[in-house]
């Protein structure tokens, strides 16, 4: 279905990812109408390569984006801040499936963590029992194992590994996790066939994403319109102060005026920021939503790191499900181990041109290149925390670096808060031994990639002042604007977010549908 | 549980190739990586010949894998003679690198780079330039573009594309054999 750019009855909804494929759906089986505008390419299927730099190329993120701060990837990736997908289906081309609730503390993290220096916590307006229904509507669209009734996936070797070091060292809540991948067929989908590029693009689909599930039933309604390589610019508002629309790019880079009744943007971390910014006008100064100056404040990309470690005998990590693994025992808020909050340890493998790029990034000589020489012989886990947000962890708009499009790029400064070091510390430590207690003969601390997980920078709250939304991912400044990603996070929780973003946007649209009706918005 | 052969497959059609270069491999192989009158650098098109050789060597005491071949080396410093074709900054970055590590060469060793006989010697002089934007810019060129040869994969027991071939599913994904029980 194809709308008129003046057809000002439409919800537009910037990204087609996790957030925005989701909130598009839901709305388009509702009846709602919607243009999803996606800066990205449509990349099918068949077009995946098992080809890590290739897979990049063909679907990251590249264009230019700063950063500054304390945290090693400033250093280590200068331009690369985060590891995102630019195409349509957004991040949930690359992401690995790991798919967890949040616990009923984790949305309270002022109450819980109390007045921690350095750190602007602040409780959700929302509580675990408000999102219970949806994290179960979720958990079924998405597929996740050990719901539902589906089973858990297969061990694979770099699993077995991580298992059987967990018990030696008395772990007790181990298993291959709640992944939203296949464990048989479901849904008009296949079951997982152990490819091991998780990463680079399910080539069997097994894996969920919006591009193969979300977005083409939401299309099959005629309720809804993709528009890829579609980059929006500016969000525009009418007199009175509520979105009217947006303007955007096209493949050409032509400029184009869609109109709307309601604008959602679920642009990831960085871009929902840089969008509210750039649209700055004189009856919003300091950019759109922006009263309480917290936009793009917060940010968070969880307390992350990762442990290989080296055996004398081999492993083949790389062969089959990349993050079906899980160690949840330090998922818990203890403050005796000398931080606040709680992390996972989950399996990850990289293939040899990742491993040679993001092990230790920069080492080179022989005490580098033996750990390459032990890559069959490798294993690996990846640590995910909760990370603390801090106002001063921002994106802004950078004062020199523009895009083709001549608008200023997203520069990201990042300073670890002391609570998580000590909680990369300890997740390094227990990782080690984990492998330790299995014959490993040399472990390998390596520092975070580039993000992941990027939250935090349009944070809900219940007072307009603490935040840029309310509990619905409203703005507080401007009704029909909305924010559909993880940039609404309060506060990162231990563990990986989609299930959360996803959850979360099928509330919105709940919500948005029946404001809609009730000519509320 | 099922290994990777590590030997090198000599497959007569990638052996004539040598490797993802246009670089001819009976040069490569007869000349190796190390003298300055190596063959396979007349190609070069921007850098001087021994430019590019220094940058070979430089990248086997970068990133020694003692079970690669020199032509592997050889065409993960090829780019750079591209690179070096397309912005005359970066030709000169080059130069002026090769020249300066040369130069720390000759004050320490009396000899050029190349002919500096231990690679811990050499890994001396690399030190020195470490910090150097030419040494970060080499290295973070290297990683890419030596790791990145599906050629060598195997030799690091890795085996590349697998969705051809069923995934991992009945080739292996939970073969380990040799874990305690739990
Ligand atoms: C390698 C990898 C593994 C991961 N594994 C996991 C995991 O196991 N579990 C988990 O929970 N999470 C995982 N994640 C994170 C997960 O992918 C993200 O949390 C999630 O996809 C974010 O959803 P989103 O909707 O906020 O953004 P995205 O999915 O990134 O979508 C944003 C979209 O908006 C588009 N866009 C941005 N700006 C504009 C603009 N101005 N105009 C038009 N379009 C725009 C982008 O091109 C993009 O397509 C992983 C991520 C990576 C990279
Ligand atoms: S391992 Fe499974 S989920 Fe991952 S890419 Fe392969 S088939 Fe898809």
């Amino acid at each position: 279905m194809a709308f008129d750019l003046n057809d000002g009855s439409v919800v537009v909804i910037i990204g087609s990812g996790s957030g925005g494929g989701t909130l598009g759906n839901e709305l388009a089986q509702k009846g709602v109408k919607a243009v999803i505008l996606e800066a990205g390419s449509r990349i099918e299927i068949p077009d995946f390569v098992n080809n890590e730099w290739d897979a990049f190329t063909q679907l990251a993120w590249k264009d230019m984006r700063t950063t500054s701060g304390n945290w090693r990837v400033a250093q280590d990736f200068p331009n690369l801040p985060a590891w995102i997908v630019k195409a349509v289906g957004g991040t949930s081309v690359h992401w690995a499936g790991a798919s967890l609730r949040f616990r009923d503390d984790e949305f309270r993290a002022k109450s819980t963590y109390g007045g921690l220096q350095g750190a602007n916590l602040l409780d959700w307006p929302i509580t675990l029992q408000d999102l219970e229904p949806y994290y179960a509507r979720a958990e079924d669209k998405m597929g996740v194992t050990r719901t539902n009734g589906i089973p858990g996936l297969p061990g694979n070797n770099n699993y077995k590994v991580m298992e059987a070091g967990a018990r030696a060292v008395g772990y007790k809540d181990v298993s291959t996790g709640r992944m939203a991948i296949n464990s048989q067929p479901r849904h008009g989908r296949g079951a997982c066939q152990q490819i091991g590029f998780c990463f680079e693009g399910c080539k069997s689909g097994a894996k969920w994403s919006t591009l193969y599930t979300e977005i083409p039933a939401a299309e099959k309604t005629g309720n809804i319109e993709v528009r890829p390589d579609s980059m929006v610019l500016q969000v525009e508002h009418d007199a009175s102060g509520k979105a009217s629309g947006v303007v955007y790019a096209d493949a050409n880079g032509t400029h184009h005026r869609q109109k709307a009744r309601v604008v959602a943007i679920a642009g990831n971390s960085l871009e929902t920021p840089r969008l509210l910014l750039n649209s700055a006008t004189a009856m919003f100064p300091d950019g759109l939503a922006n009263s309480s100056g917290q936009v793009g404040r917060n940010y968070m990309r969880h307390t992350t790191g990762s442990v290989y470690g080296i055996f004398d005998k081999p492993v083949h990590m790389y062969r089959g499900t990349t993050m079906a693994g899980i160690i949840r025992d330090e998922q818990r808020n203890d403050p005796s181990r000398g931080f606040f909050g709680g992390y996972e340890m989950e399996t990850i493998s990289l293939g040899v041109p990742f491993a040679a790029a993001f092990y230790n990034p920069g080492a080179w000589g022989r005490g580098f290149t033996s750990l390459m020489d032990d890559y069959p012989n490798t294993a690996g886990i990846w640590i995910v925390g909760e990370d603390m947000p801090q106002e001063t962890n921002r994106v802004t708009l950078d004062g020199t670096a523009k895009d083709k499009f001549g608008l200023p790029v997203a520069s990201v400064h990042y300073d670890d808060h002391p609570n998580d070091a000590a909680m990369r510390e300890h997740g390094f430590k227990q990782g080690s031994s984990v492998y330790e207690a299995v014959g490993a003969t040399r472990v390998l601390r390596t520092p975070p990639y580039p993000s992941t997980h990027n939250l935090g920078t349009s944070r809900m709250s219940a007072r307009a002042r603490d935040g840029v939304v309310n509990k619905w991912g409203q703005t507080h400044d401007i009704p029909n604007l909305f924010v559909s990603d993880g940039s609404q996070f309060t506060s990162s929780a231990g563990c990986n977010p989609t299930l959360t973003i996803v959850t979360l946007a099928i509330r919105q649209a709940d919500h948005i549908a029946d404001s809609m009706s009730k000519n509320e918005i | 549980m099922r290994q990777v052969e590590k030997r090198l497959q000599i497959d007569r059609r990638l052996f004539l190739r040598g490797a993802a270069s246009a670089v001819p491999a009976a040069a490569v192989l007869a000349a190796g990586v190390g003298t300055a009158g190596a063959a396979w650098a007349d190609d070069a098109k921007a850098l001087k010949q021994a430019t590019l050789v220094t940058l070979a060597h430089m990248a086997r005491d970068i990133y020694p894998h003692d079970q690669i071949p020199d032509r592997f080396y050889v065409a993960a410093v090829t780019p750079f003679d591209a690179k070096a074709q397309a912005d005359d900054a970066m030709r000169l970055m080059y130069e002026d690198g090769v020249a300066r590590l040369n130069g720390d060469a000759q004050d320490r060793f009396k000899t050029a780079y190349i002919d500096v006989p231990e690679e811990s010697d050499r890994v001396v002089l690399l030190t020195g330039i470490e910090l150097t934007p030419f040494f970060g810019h080499v290295r973070g060129g290297l990683v890419v573009s030596l790791y990145n040869q599906p050629e060598i994969w195997h030799r690091f027991g890795y085996e590349g594309s697998s969705s051809e071939f069923g995934g991992y599913l009945h080739r292996g994904f939970n073969d380990i054999d040799w874990l305690p029980a739990v």
